[in-house]
């Protein structure tokens, strides 16, 4: 998993509630033989019409919104399917942090497996991030998961609350494997023991 | 004086090569096992996260699931989509990995369960994992074999090791002798009736007693490969000179110094005298009849000379299940289960794909023919099986009985390629799961032994094989 540091990147307004994996991924594309490639069909149904041709008014269609990094949203993002297809289509777009005021549990959960950082924050800042966010690609804004700290392009800061364990996971870009390898030394050892006690495995 | 250990004991402690406060470890994998289904979006993972394959040497992959088993099968036109995007992903991934590869060309392809073995992957006291359930087979070696999820195929890859807990000891013996026409296949089918689907949760099955012992490896693989239906995580069977004989020249086994290395090592895998088990559960091989399945789980397992149950001799919430299985199966309460009449014959699967059950097959099917009405096929589990059945002219018995003779893959054992039962076609099946749609939608299957399934397709109708063996004798 690639590691999550400071990040300093444009910020999309998705003022909708409950957005459901369905809406983030439909079920058409979970018959691949991918985690990438997903991307495209990030919100597909709201992205493109029936023919596939995008939908212009749609947020991450709009020229100045193309390489959004962080999603702002509104209420219960995430809420549907455990399906890990809809963080893998996140992941895949380039969007790296989504911001809210609530997440469903096992996309919040399925976030961090995948290098995204979800933000749970009051209403008011949500408010606020979202006003930013509105502004295009001239407000970047800034989130600094070390200092649990967003800044908004006029300069203001937003503090977060993040599990400690979870933090230091996406920090050192740790997942399961990541943790594992943490321990390579161990296994190195063990390899070289069986190197000699058991040569023919 | 250290304490008695049971064999899944010192297989486990020789493979901890990490242990956390809460008890759990970093079991590391000897051979990692890989088809084409399980593993496209583990292989993804790993270039997403560039990452290399830990140790290729100790990976080795093979096209199984969803390869066409007809011949000319190598133009992908005969491929479904999905099927075709998934083995060229596996081909893709092999290369680009550097693991060991046995193409849909290579005559050594097959099911993956048994081209590990016959390469000699497969040895005694190693722990081999595989992104499927039925790695159980490999514990027939004494090896702790078990089935895994993606994300672990992806973290055996990275790091060939798994986060794991050690699970409780469990023995299976089966003492005395088997009667005659009663095979591996009955054997475990009849274990998996006495202990239900989920005797074995929780647990790793050690099988053991007299009957264990006359087993040949091809035998004991088929036993250890229903470990799973029984619940178990996975079976063993203490390795021995059967277990030697069959794994030295196979061209993966050790040679030479290392071979007698191994060999002092692999002796001493066994349970040591007055090792504890958390359940015991014991079966008389004299007691053990040919076996078929009525219903829709394994474990619904009765002998040949029995009838269709009824809801009502079940208890708890097997009553409705059993009522359901009646009806999805088309039975009617109190029928023999010999006036059960089948559509169609299926030889082949990990389960009993293998040389021995095909030649079991082959011996019943001699000179006769399939009943009117009945189709078949015979698929061998692996190329060097087919081949090796050629060479023993039991392509020609079965095409003679008006069975066809397929190339090796899993085919109808989970209907992933063409091979399929239609709605309603009933099917006397030498596979491992008698699931609902297993075999093709609404199709039902029987689960029995290579001989049962080869008798049933010649009267058009289950049958005690020991009767056609009568008449053979008289
Ligand atoms: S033969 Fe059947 S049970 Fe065995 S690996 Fe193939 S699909 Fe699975």
């Amino acid at each position: 998993m690639e590691k999550f540091e400071k990040l300093t990147g444009i910020a999309a307004p998705l003022p909708l509630v409950n957005i459901d994996t369905d809406m983030i991924i439909p079920k058409q594309f979970l018959k691949t033989i991918k985690r990438s490639g997903l991307g495209v069909n990030l919100f597909d149904e709201m992205r493109y019409d029936r023919e596939g041709n995008e939908n212009p008014d749609f947020v991450l269609n709009k020229p100045q919104y193309r390489d959004t990094q962080i999603l702002v949203a509104g209420d219960n993002f995430g809420c549907g399917s455990s399906r890990e297809h809809a963080p893998w289509a996140i992941a895949d777009f380039g969007i790296k942090c989504v911001i809210s005021t609530s997440f469903a549990d096992i996309f919040f959960n399925n976030c961090f497996k995948n290098g995204i950082l979800p933000i749970a924050l009051p209403q008011e800042q949500v408010d606020l991030l979202m006003k930013d966010a509105e502004k295009g690609s001239n407000a970047r804004m800034t989130v600094d998961l070390e200092a649990q700290e967003i800044t908004t392009s006029d300069g203001e800061v937003i503090k977060f609350e993040v599990d400690a364990f979870k933090k230091h996971c996406l920090l050192n870009g740790l997942d399961d494997i990541g943790l594992t390898m943490e321990k390579a030394g161990a296994i190195k050892s063990f390899e070289d023991k069986m190197a000699t006690e058991r040569p023919w495995v | 004086m250290t304490a008695p250990k049971t064999l899944y004991d010192k297989i486990w402690d020789a493979h901890v090569a990490d242990q956390s406060e809460d008890g759990t470890c970093l079991l590391y994998i000897d051979r990692h096992l890989v088809h084409e289904v399980t593993s496209p979006q583990a292989f993804e993972g790993l270039r997403m996260a560039h990452r290399p394959v830990h140790a290729p040497d100790k990976t080795i992959a093979v096209p199984d699931h969803n390869v066409p088993t007809t011949p000319g099968r190598e133009n992908p036109e005969q491929m479904t989509e999905d099927s075709r995007v998934q083995v060229a992903a596996l081909d893709k991934n092999a290369k680009e990995f550097g693991i060991n590869y046995y193409p849909v060309t290579d005559v050594r392809q097959g099911i993956v369960h048994i081209v590990g073995p016959e390469q000699g992957w497969t040895l005694p006291g190693m722990t081999v994992v595989c992104g499927d359930s039925h790695t159980a087979t490999h514990g027939a070696f004494g090896a702790l074999a078990h089935g895994i999820g993606t994300s672990e195929v992806e973290h055996v890859l990275a790091t060939q090791t798994l986060i794991q807990k050690k699970s409780k000891n469990m023995k299976v013996e089966i003492t005395g002798k088997l009667k005659p026409g009663v095979t591996p296949k009955d054997v475990t089918l009849a274990i998996i009736g006495a202990t239900g689907t989920a005797g074995g949760t929780g647990y790793v099955i050690e099988y053991t007693g007299q009957v264990i012992r006359d087993m040949s490896m091809e035998g004991r693989m088929t036993v250890c490969n229903m470990a799973i239906e029984g619940g178990a995580r996975a079976g063993l069977i203490a390795p021995d000179e059967t277990t030697f004989e069959y794994v030295k020249g196979r061209p993966h086994a050790p040679k030479g110094a290392a071979w007698e290395q191994a060999l002092a090592y692999w002796k001493t895998l066994y349970t040591d005298e007055g090792a504890h088990f958390d359940k015991v559960v014991t079966l008389k091989g004299e007691d053990i009849e040919p076996v078929v399945t009525w219903g829709t789980s394994p474990e619904d397992v009765l002998p040949i000379s029995a009838n269709v149950p009824a809801p009502e001799d079940f208890t708890g919430g097997k009553v409705d299940a059993a009522k359901r299985a009646i009806e999805y199966m088309g039975l009617e309460v109190g029928e023999k289960l010999t006036d059960i009449k089948i559509d169609a014959v299926f030889i082949g699967s990990c389960t009993n794909g293998r040389i021995e059950d095909l030649r079991a097959a082959a011996e019943v099917l001699k000179g006769r023919k399939l009943a009117p009405g009945v189709r078949g096929i015979v698929v061998p589990g692996s190329g060097l099986v087919k081949a090796q059945a050629e060479e023993e002219g039991l392509d020609k018995v079965f095409t003679d009985a008006g069975l066809e003779w397929r190339m090796a893959g899993c085919s109808m054992c989970l209907a992933m390629n063409p091979d399929q039962l239609a709605p309603e076609e009933r099917c006397a099946s030498t596979s491992n799961r008698n699931f609902e749609g297993r075999q093709g939608y609404k199709g039902r299957t029987h689960l029995m032994s290579p001989a049962m399934a080869a008798a049933a397709g010649v009267t058009g109708h289950l049958t005690d094989v020991r009767e056609l063996m009568e008449l053979e004798d008289a």
